[in-house]
């Protein structure tokens, strides 16, 4: 019906195993990039783009790059928020000192810093596993926020603490600051999420993230077969932190434009991306956008439809959102624990056998 | 990406546009979350005033009121995404109770000409209308209550404090640290010594700042606390059995919830405020009349009279005046959200005017200016009796220093606009 695959023949090993081999997929992944890119930045206004897009391209960033540590290397990772924070305030330190160098170039600076710090807290999993790796990268969480909080350099001495970004360009376009068109925020995201995912995807189909699979599945095997343990704990730190930085460095200077460490990176933030990855599929790259899809527009739409269109009183909705997003995790860790990239994947399956179920 | 664009197409469905020719006014409260049990009696303040306005006189020069309430949790992104929703709507001033909203929306309110009101909190060098054109901070702020809560010390110890060791517990975020520059400042100019406690949110934790106060022994501590912050402090206050009249809240710091489960330990507490305290005034005949009788008040209607209630009170209050003053000034009922601002460049709140709203003496009485958003700073001080469990001030509402609060204003101000190229707004 849908998948109509007879005639779609591989005629080499590229073709064979490129990302979607199945030409209707292809296509459809055609359809949504040149919808994003062609049509959504001419029709895109300020509440979208602000209270929808924004966050849903910057947290699919973030999830990508955890998602990169526990999804396909298994080190589960409780200092997300920490380590978005250095994102932030590594793209803060730059755009005031460096004020006429280009958005992108910061950004990307800003992404590699991060993956410096990531690795530096990383090299304790060369040691420890699991719940124990998990502490350790919670004391990163808090100690990164101390640090911005306490050393006033980072926030350059403002009386309040708190980190604005001024106004900056990219190719002569307003990118930052109250002036920036939610046009121009929304494609420089966007470029950066398709970036991100496309380095993704191929890292995670490669050698290195082989390595970081069988580094998942038994170290000690994988060891025994000749991957190096150390080359692949700190490459998957790295390029996580690079990824998570990045999204930091977007979340602070594009989408809110004024950041409080312990407000805006605290460990609830952690948890959210953590919860983001779980819910969409651990290593997944579709399951990082899924992931973050589900979790920043459930709030939004159970506000709209409780506020706006049932008229209920804002307290109860907020409580019953906190219910309904606690139950959904629930349910959906029951029901399908590999998230909702499994549940697209069985979807898919099924749609191909269609209508000849076995 | 599939899933987005479905919801966009159900919400821009949902989304109808408002019934027109109402005066908008957004609600950014916060009735979930740590600092709920402020959010709640200010929001019930500010949703009442406008009821009995829309009761009573048919709201605002006969154009009625429309609240739209947007919860943020004190969060700034759902801060954000309140702000981008309610905007649409033809909002005409913004009340966001969170210093971190307030910080996120001063720019983008400010190129879409909609006047923010930060009421005693947000950036206090915002009171440069000259740099700050659409923020207004009036009739006091953070810096003012540091330099009140100072100047009622000097009072009490007959204009000398020199020598004296006073301790700041602060909640560590961009609110907490506000009075810090100044108390340094005050503290070179009066001799005292000032040692600085933070608190992490939410501020559950803080047995560690009081036993350092037990060890320090400071003679006065202050605090700028808010939410669940403010009852633990004053509970551990007690714990430690530092001498409660020697305790001195900020503004936030200063509500019935913060005091009442230490009970009779807190008799003597104190707090500076920006407006009267208790429900002695005509306008809560009114309320109750029009409002809470007819079963119409916010939340529920438990909150009429406390100290945040009428703090919302007064806000709503302020607000409705300068919308009058945009009706009058533009000869029609329908304003907009930049008439509102102009307005309020040029509110005048007289003791006259608060008598003839039924609030004799509620606040201070100040001018705006162009150049002075933050109207007078004066500061009065109240006291907790846990006797009869209420507030009542007890020192009147008096000048701040101003030379020392103006000179920070203009350093910090003039700094935010060097960085933001902002041009002077005054003429």
């Amino acid at each position: 019906m849908f998948y109509r695959e007879a005639g779609d023949f591989k005629v080499s090993y590229p073709e064979d195993s490129q990302t979607f081999p199945i030409k209707f997929d292809r296509f459809r992944y055609y359809a949504v990039m040149a919808f994003a890119f062609l049509v959504v930045p001419f029709i895109i206004n300020d509440y979208w783009a602000n209270a929808i897009l924004l966050p849903f391209l910057i947290y699919a960033i973030a999830a990508i790059g955890l998602n990169i540590l526990v999804g396909y290397c298994g080190q589960v990772s409780l200092g997300t928020g920490g380590f978005m924070a250095v994102g932030a305030y590594a793209c803060y330190k730059l755009m005031t000192g460096f004020p006429e160098v280009s958005m992108l170039v910061h950004v990307l600076i800003s992404g590699g810093i991060t993956a410096i710090v990531c690795v530096a807290f990383g090299l304790p999993s060369l040691r420890i596993k699991g719940f124990y790796l998990a502490v350790a990268t919670l004391a990163a969480q808090f100690f990164l926020v101390w640090l911005f909080n306490r050393v006033p350099w980072f926030y350059n001495y403002s009386a309040s603490g708190q980190i604005s970004a001024p106004e900056r360009e990219v190719f002569g376009i307003i990118i930052t600051g109250p002036n920036a068109s939610a046009t121009a925020t929304y494609v420089f995201c966007l470029v950066f999420l398709t970036f991100c995912a496309l380095i993704a995807r191929n890292l995670t189909r490669g050698t290195i993230g082989r390595s970081w699979m069988a580094i998942r599945d038994m170290d000690i095997a994988a060891e025994i077969i000749g991957v190096n343990p150390l080359k692949a704990k700190l490459t998957a730190f790295a390029v996580s932190g690079f990824f998570i930085g990045i999204s930091g460095a977007l979340f602070f200077a594009i989408y809110l434009g004024a950041v409080e460490v312990g407000e805006a990176f605290g460990i609830t933030k952690s948890f959210l991306v953590l919860f983001m990855v779980i819910i969409g599929g651990l290593g997944s790259i579709f399951g990082s956008f899924a992931g973050a899809a589900f979790l920043v527009l459930l709030p939004v739409v159970l506000k709209v439809v409780g506020v706006d269109v049932m008229g209920w009183p804002t307290d109860i909705v907020a409580h019953f959102q906190l219910v309904i997003v606690g139950a959904l995790i629930v349910f959906f860790l029951i029901v399908e624990p590999h998230g909702l990239a499994q549940l697209w994947r069985v979807a898919k399956e099924k749609l191909r056998l269609w209508p000849f179920p076995h | 990406m599939k899933k987005t664009l479905t919801t966009l197409a159900l919400s821009v469905v949902m989304a109808a546009g408002p019934a027109l020719a109402d005066l908008v006014i957004p609600s950014l409260s916060y009735r979930t979350g740590p600092y709920a049990a402020g959010g709640i009696p200010f929001a019930d303040g500010y949703e009442d005033y406008f009821k009995l306005l829309n009761e009573r006189d048919g709201g605002i020069g006969g154009v009625p009121v429309k609240l739209i309430e947007c919860e943020t949790g004190y969060n700034t992104e759902k801060g954000v995404e309140c702000y981008e929703s309610t905007k649409g709507e033809g909002a005409l001033i913004y009340q966001p109770l969170s210093t971190g909203i307030t910080y996120q929306i001063i720019p983008k309110a400010t190129v879409d000409d909609i006047p923010i009101h930060t009421m005693g909190y947000g950036r206090t060098s915002a009171a440069n209308g000259d740099v700050f054109s659409h923020v207004f901070n009036y009739p006091a702020n953070y810096w003012d209550g540091a330099s009140g809560v100072v100047n009622y010390l000097l009072e009490i110890n007959g204009g000398d404090i020199k020598g004296k060791k006073i301790a700041l517990v602060y909640h560590n975020s961009s609110f907490g640290k506000e009075p810090i520059r100044t108390l340094e400042e005050l503290s070179k100019k009066h001799g005292f010594e000032l040692v600085t406690l933070a608190v992490d949110h939410p501020g559950q934790e803080q047995k560690s700042q009081w036993l350092q106060i037990r060890r320090e022994r400071p003679d006065y501590v202050t605090m700028w606390g808010w939410g669940v912050m403010n009852q633990v402090a004053v509970q551990e206050a007690a714990n430690i059995r530092f001498p409660m009249e020697n305790f001195i809240g900020v503004w936030w710091s200063g509500a019935e919830h913060d005091v009442l489960p230490a009970g009779e330990a807190a008799d003597g507490y104190k707090a500076v405020t920006f407006h009267a305290v208790g429900s002695d005034f005509p306008v809560f005949d009114d309320i109750r009349t029009h409002v809470v009788d007819k079963g119409n008040a916010s939340g529920a209607g438990d909150n009429v009279g406390r100290v945040l209630y009428n703090r919302g009170l007064y806000a709503a209050m302020l607000a409705a005046e300068a919308i009058k003053d945009a009706q009058a000034a533009n000869g029609t009922g329908d304003v907009t959200a930049g008439m509102v601002r102009d307005a309020m460049e040029s509110l005048n709140i007289t003791e006259e005017r608060m008598a003839g709203l039924g609030m004799p003496n509620f606040g201070p009485s100040f001018q705006v200016s162009c150049k002075n958003h933050g109207g007078s700073g004066l500061v009065g001080v109240a006291e907790w009796d846990a006797g009869s469990q209420t507030w009542s001030q007890v020192s009147d509402f008096a000048a701040t220093d101003a030379e020392v609060i103006g000179a920070l204003i203009t350093e910090d101000s003039e700094a935010y606009a060097a960085e933001n190229k902002i041009a002077p707004n005054c003429k």
